[in-house]
């Protein structure tokens, strides 16, 4: 109990200190939702763009879009959160004092992770907000219900590979956080955010099915354009893969990070500047 | 001011501490990194060559022991492994040879209960440098189990105690002087009442006053609750001040070790001299620094201008060779 008491506190440790960080560093949180914001609204415009459409097809093209570009900042935003476990505590220099405190690395996962998806979430819907006000959108067969829970099915699934990416800034001190950005490209790529996966080369679509990100916009699009409910077959055929993303990508994550974290302590790379 | 008792820390809860035990048993302890191989191949004659010059023996065969509730100092210069062998008591590193326990647990094999039982002031103080002491200590405090209140209450009586003032503790920490922030971190080590206590060349950077407070701090640590503490320094006058041994490690290996005035004296007999030697000279017998001649101190104004001058140039040749 008493252990279960001090793993609770040092996971709400985390969420604090992630929490004091975004409050103290509010000009970049603008400065990002104002980026996010202008990109949604860029993208979107072209399906306004887009020539020979009826009404209903520009309204159907412009949530396409929408929905690929929210679900990219969360994912996005998500990512950066729990790969940032590592990158804020290099940049800062305190990585050693946490990696020895007297907690489970789980513990240091779970606490950095959920504030991730509290921060990813809020993020994403200040900045659908100001979107959907633009656009005037027809959102009257949105199933929500279907929507909050592929988001929060996704984050988890998500984290997994967020955890296993962090990896790189713990053992590449200068290079590490550019190197993440690579995975992050590569899910941007396969995922179809922003076009149906089937216009990929056929070599390049079974990357699609490893990537928890295709079944998040996949649920999401039945869910906000057909109003798809959760227990659709549609729905269901996203479901079970992002459980099982989620469920492998987990367990490995925090493998990967355990071995490279005995790495860096054999090697010396956890000290402050390489 | 007295602190909370140690005893009383739910951290150490279920951990069995004889206090008959050595609190810290140093065997046979090695650190070898291996700086990365170039890019493109080499000959294999050149490879093997090179081998040897890739690998540093930052800590090499080094044994030492520490007593419960004793101060025991090492003293090095910069690059004499110091920092190496308190990252391998702090879990930080894994030694590749011998073996370290701390009051009976292996550093490596026992790990989290090691954790639970030690702190580390490094030298650089790490923060999160936009939040303030009150933000990241309170973060510290929660790693290491204690409630919000509680955490609250201890740290502004330990920042107090340390001269912060009390407007500067929820203040961020980046417009301190380096100077306080080191106090804040060695408050953050203080905060967790850790019954073994690393610090690592804790008072650079510190104005003579403030050595002061940590030092009386230090020993009101060990005095009152029942602390071991390792210190790491390059100021004679502190090792004389604080500890009850020192250790001195060059190049990695212990040279020497016992209680100042003993070494003291065995080097005023190894000299012929009649006068008790100082401890700077101590420590320039017993390491590389007693090349440093009286030339070297009139050309650089003092001996620990010219022993940085000395060590300068030993850091360049080093990199030169390598």
């Amino acid at each position: 109990m008493s252990s279960m008491i001090h793993q609770a506190r040092a996971s709400y440790a985390f969420f604090e200190r992630n929490w004091n960080l975004t409050k103290r560093y509010w000009a970049w949180e603008v400065v990002w939702l104002f980026y996010n914001v202008v990109n949604a609204l860029s993208i979107t415009f072209i399906a306004q763009a887009t020539p020979d459409l009826k009404p209903a097809q520009v309204n159907y093209m412009i949530l396409y879009l929408l929905i690929g570009t929210s679900v990219w900042t969360y994912l996005s935003v998500t990512f950066d959160g729990v790969t940032d476990v590592i990158n804020v505590e290099r940049w800062e220099g305190t990585i050693e004092h946490t990696f020895m405190a007297p907690i489970s690395r789980l513990t240091h996962m779970i606490g950095s992770c959920w504030y991730a998806i509290v921060h990813g979430l809020l993020f994403t819907a200040l900045q659908l907000i100001v979107v959907v006000f633009f656009f005037h959108l027809d959102l009257s067969h949105a199933n929500y219900l279907t929507v909050v829970c592929m988001l929060l099915l996704g984050s988890i699934s998500f984290i997994g590979f967020g955890i296993a990416t962090s990896v790189l800034p713990l053992l590449y001190t200068e290079k590490g956080m550019q190197m993440s950005l690579i995975v992050r490209a590569v899910i941007l790529l396969v995922s179809g955010v922003y076009y149906p996966v089937t216009v990929l080369p056929g070599w390049m679509q079974p990357l699609s099915w490893l990537s928890p990100a295709t079944y998040v916009l996949n649920g999401l699009r039945f869910g906000l354009l057909s109003g798809k409910e959760l227990w659709s077959p549609e729905i269901w055929g996203n479901i079970w893969p992002l459980l099982i993303t989620s469920a492998v990508s987990i367990p490995v994550g925090m493998g990967i990070f355990r071995m490279a974290e005995r790495y860096a302590k054999r090697t010396g790379r956890l000290k402050r500047n390489g | 001011m007295a602190i909370t008792d140690l005893t009383a820390m739910p951290l150490l809860k279920n951990i069995t501490i004889d206090p008959a035990n050595d609190a810290v048993v140093i065997d046979g302890v090695s650190k070898i990194f291996k700086k990365p191989r170039p890019l493109w191949g080499r000959s294999r004659k050149k490879a093997q060559e090179n081998k040897q010059k890739r690998e540093v023996r930052a800590v090499d065969n080094v044994s030492l022991t520490v007593k419960h509730r004793e101060i025991v100092g090492i003293l090095g210069a910069n690059g004499s492994g110091k920092s190496t062998l308190i990252r391998m008591l702090s879990t930080l590193l894994i030694p590749d040879e011998g073996s370290v326990r701390i009051f009976g647990y292996d550093v490596v094999k026992d790990e989290y209960t090691v954790q639970r039982l030690i702190n580390r002031v490094s030298v650089e103080a790490s923060f999160f440098k936009k939040l303030s002491p009150m933000e990241n200590l309170l973060y510290a405090a929660r790693l290491y189990n204690m409630n919000g209140a509680e955490a609250r209450k201890r740290i502004r009586e330990i920042l107090m105690r340390l001269g912060i003032k009390p407007d500067r503790i929820d203040a961020p920490l980046e417009n301190m002087s380096r100077g306080m922030q080191q106090k804040v971190a060695i408050a953050r080590a203080f905060l967790t009442s850790p019954i073994l206590l690393l610090l690592d060349e804790p008072t650079t950077g510190l104005d003579p006053r403030s050595k002061i407070d940590v030092q009386n701090f230090v020993n009101e640590l060990r005095d009152v609750h029942d602390a071991t503490i390792l210190i790491t320094t390059h100021d004679m006058d502190e090792a004389e001040a604080l500890c009850d041994r020192v250790a001195i490690i060059d190049k990695g290996r212990i040279v020497a070790s016992g209680e100042t005035e003993a070494l003291k004296r065995t080097v005023t007999n190894l000299h012929g001299k009649t006068e008790l030697v100082s401890m700077n000279e101590v420590f320039m017998h017993y390491t590389a620094a007693h090349l440093i001649t009286e030339e070297d101190v009139e050309r650089y104004g003092s001996w620990e201008k010219a022993f940085e001058a000395y060590e300068a140039e030993r850091e360049e040749d080093e990199e030169e060779n390598n």
